[in-house]
């Protein structure tokens, strides 16, 4: 906060206020709602509810089906998270090292990061059709006969591989301006001091880069868990029967398609908790990463 | 030395055909006819049939009630990024304002609320915001498909941090000068902060002209249909059909994301400013 400040009773209401409104009626309303019937069975006709407990919660953990999705979600967000930060990081290394033509490589590397999530999506149903799909025929050179759409981790495999290429860019521009920050004088002094390249990345960038590469790995665990929503529904058109989805998409599929509104908002609240507490891992950290700077 | 940076640029090279191939594919395949690529497959070469088919993506009235034409959906498209990147600003801006330069009893108490806006992204609670649109009768409305969207904080620390790192003499000079809050905010704070206003503007824009999921809920009328929105659509139209429109699918794609794309481009200095700097 200023040192100087207005004072006046009531402009900072007045200039707070739109901002106010919005949230309490699109955020704080809706989330209040999605707690308190969690705890509740609606009737599917909509005659009332009834007060069930922890039922809903209970119901949801309990069912395998959940615990298969909560499975499935963990593994499609750690591989996620990791292939795009991997080769996020490869490129802006790479990118930073060599001296000609570093910009045009940012300029080609990053422009991807505009395009939707259910356009990558799209895009990848074309390279993954069964007819006319390059990747598909590219597979088959090695016996892999790919049938995304219908065979589960082929399925898993494209929205992987989807859910990577469009998450590339982001972690190769904060990498990048990471280590472009990186002052000339550390550089210098590192290169004098130890000639191996690889043995300077692991014991100078890397730890310069860690609280950088620490806020990716939380953001990319959420693109992972809620923004590649695009990307799933397209690609498995609704027909999740035995396609491989996220706990995302599975609160999206019983409050809308299957009309289980207190079973989708219990789901909703185990979400939030998770993101929650990521969250809060995400601020400790930022705030210690502004102490030290 | 000179082995290495070969080393270095194949990598480069790898990563750049990765991430552009499948687009100039897509382009290309675009421009030709779905029975050729029903037959032959996705191509790298010009079709030749740009103009037709893209003139046909962009005027036929095509979906369910045959009201919709792909320029209709760009022309929501382009509301919805424009509504939500100036919306965005507006209220962040005021907000931050309030925020970092008057002392008032319920500033703290404020911040918090706007702050743990951030914890809870629009995904998990997506059924009670429907619900609580459809009491306030605004789906299918622009106003529907815009402000809720707005209900997030990223914008409003942006400018709080902004704000802070103005200096403290500017404030001082103004009210020596007799400036009252109005005053100072409009002809200081505002064209001090030009630049991250553009920078704000442009990865908003891109955020709005993205969204899937909120238009996907908000709107059942056709006439309102996002092009990101309408992709489903396509699909699920095309499914049943013989010979898909590959063309007009990959055309739909190409015109979906050619403005962010372009945006990010003219605007990359900017663009990658506002995104290292408002993530923080």
């Amino acid at each position: 906060m200023k040192r100087v400040q207005f004072s006046s009773p009531f402009l900072p209401y007045l200039f707070i206020a739109p901002q106010m409104a919005i949230i309490f009626v699109f955020f704080y309303w809706p989330s209040v709602q999605a707690i308190q019937s969690s705890f509740f069975l609606e009737d599917p006709f909509g005659f009332g509810s009834t007060f069930v407990g922890l039922s809903n919660y209970s119901d949801a953990l309990g069912s395998v089906q959940y615990q298969a999705i909560a499975r499935f979600t963990v593994v499609f967000t750690a591989l996620v998270t990791f292939l795009s930060l991997g080769i996020g990081v490869l490129l802006a290394v790479k990118a930073d090292t060599v001296l000609k033509g570093s910009a045009t490589y940012k300029t080609l590397l990053i422009w991807v990061y505009a395009i939707a999530p259910p356009v990558a999506g799209l895009m990848g149903m074309m390279f993954f059709d069964q007819h006319i799909g390059p990747l598909v025929k590219f597979a088959a050179l090695f016996g892999w006969d790919m049938k995304v759409g219908l065979n589960y981790y082929d399925t898993a495999f494209a929205m992987i591989a989807v859910s990577v290429w469009k998450q590339i860019p982001y972690n190769f521009i904060f990498i990048l301006s990471g280590l472009q920050s990186i002052p000339v004088s550390v550089r210098e002094a590192a290169a004098i001091d130890c000639r191996s390249g690889f043995r300077r990345f692991w014991t100078m960038t890397l730890p310069l880069l860690a609280p950088t590469a620490f806020f990716l790995l939380i953001i990319n665990m959420t693109y992972a868990l809620f923004d590649t929503f695009g990307v799933i529904d397209v690609m498995v058109k609704d027909k999740a029967a035995n396609n491989p989805i996220t706990l995302v998409y599975k609160v999206y599929m019983d409050g809308f398609r299957g009309n289980d509104l207190g079973g989708s908002s219990a789901q909703s609240v185990i979400l939030m908790i998770v993101v929650f507490v990521l969250t809060i891992f995400q601020f400790r950290f930022i705030e210690r990463r502004v102490h030290y700077n | 030395m000179t082995r290495i940076r070969l080393f270095d640029h194949l990598v480069l090279l790898l990563g750049v055909f990765i991430m552009v191939a499948p687009v100039v594919v897509a382009f290309m395949t675009s421009t030709h006819e779905a029975a050729d690529i029903h037959r032959n497959g996705l191509s790298l070469t010009w079709g030749g049939h740009f103009t037709e088919t893209y003139d046909k993506v962009l005027t036929r009235k095509g979906g369910f009630t045959g009201e919709i034409t792909g320029a209709r959906m760009i022309w929501n498209s382009l509301i919805l990024g424009v509504g939500f990147a100036a919306g965005k600003i507006i209220l962040s801006m005021l907000a931050a304002y309030a925020i970092v330069y008057f002392r008032f009893r319920l500033g703290t108490l404020f911040f918090w609320m706007i702050f743990t806006t951030l914890l809870l992204p629009l995904e998990v609670r997506i059924v009670p915001s429907y619900e609580v649109m459809n009491k306030l009768a605004l789906t299918n409305t622009y106003t529907g498909l815009i402000v809720p969207l707005l209900a997030s904080a990223t914008g409003t620390f942006f400018f709080r941090q902004f704000f802070k790192s103005v200096p403290e003499e500017l404030l001082e000079a103004a009210r020596i000068d007799g400036a009252g809050p109005v005053k100072f905010f409009i002809d200081v704070l505002v064209p001090l902060s030009r630049t991250m206003i553009a920078a704000i503007f442009i990865i908003m824009f891109v955020y709005g002209w993205n969204q899937y999921l909120w238009p996907t809920l908000m709107t059942t009328d056709e006439r309102f249909f996002t092009l990101v929105r309408g992709i489903k659509q396509i699909l699920l139209v095309w499914v049943g059909s013989n010979i898909p429109d590959y063309n007009e699918a990959f055309a739909l794609a190409i015109l979906a994301m050619l403005p962010p794309v372009m945006i990010v481009l003219i605007f990359q200095r900017w663009f990658i400013k506002g995104l290292t700097e408002s993530d923080k």
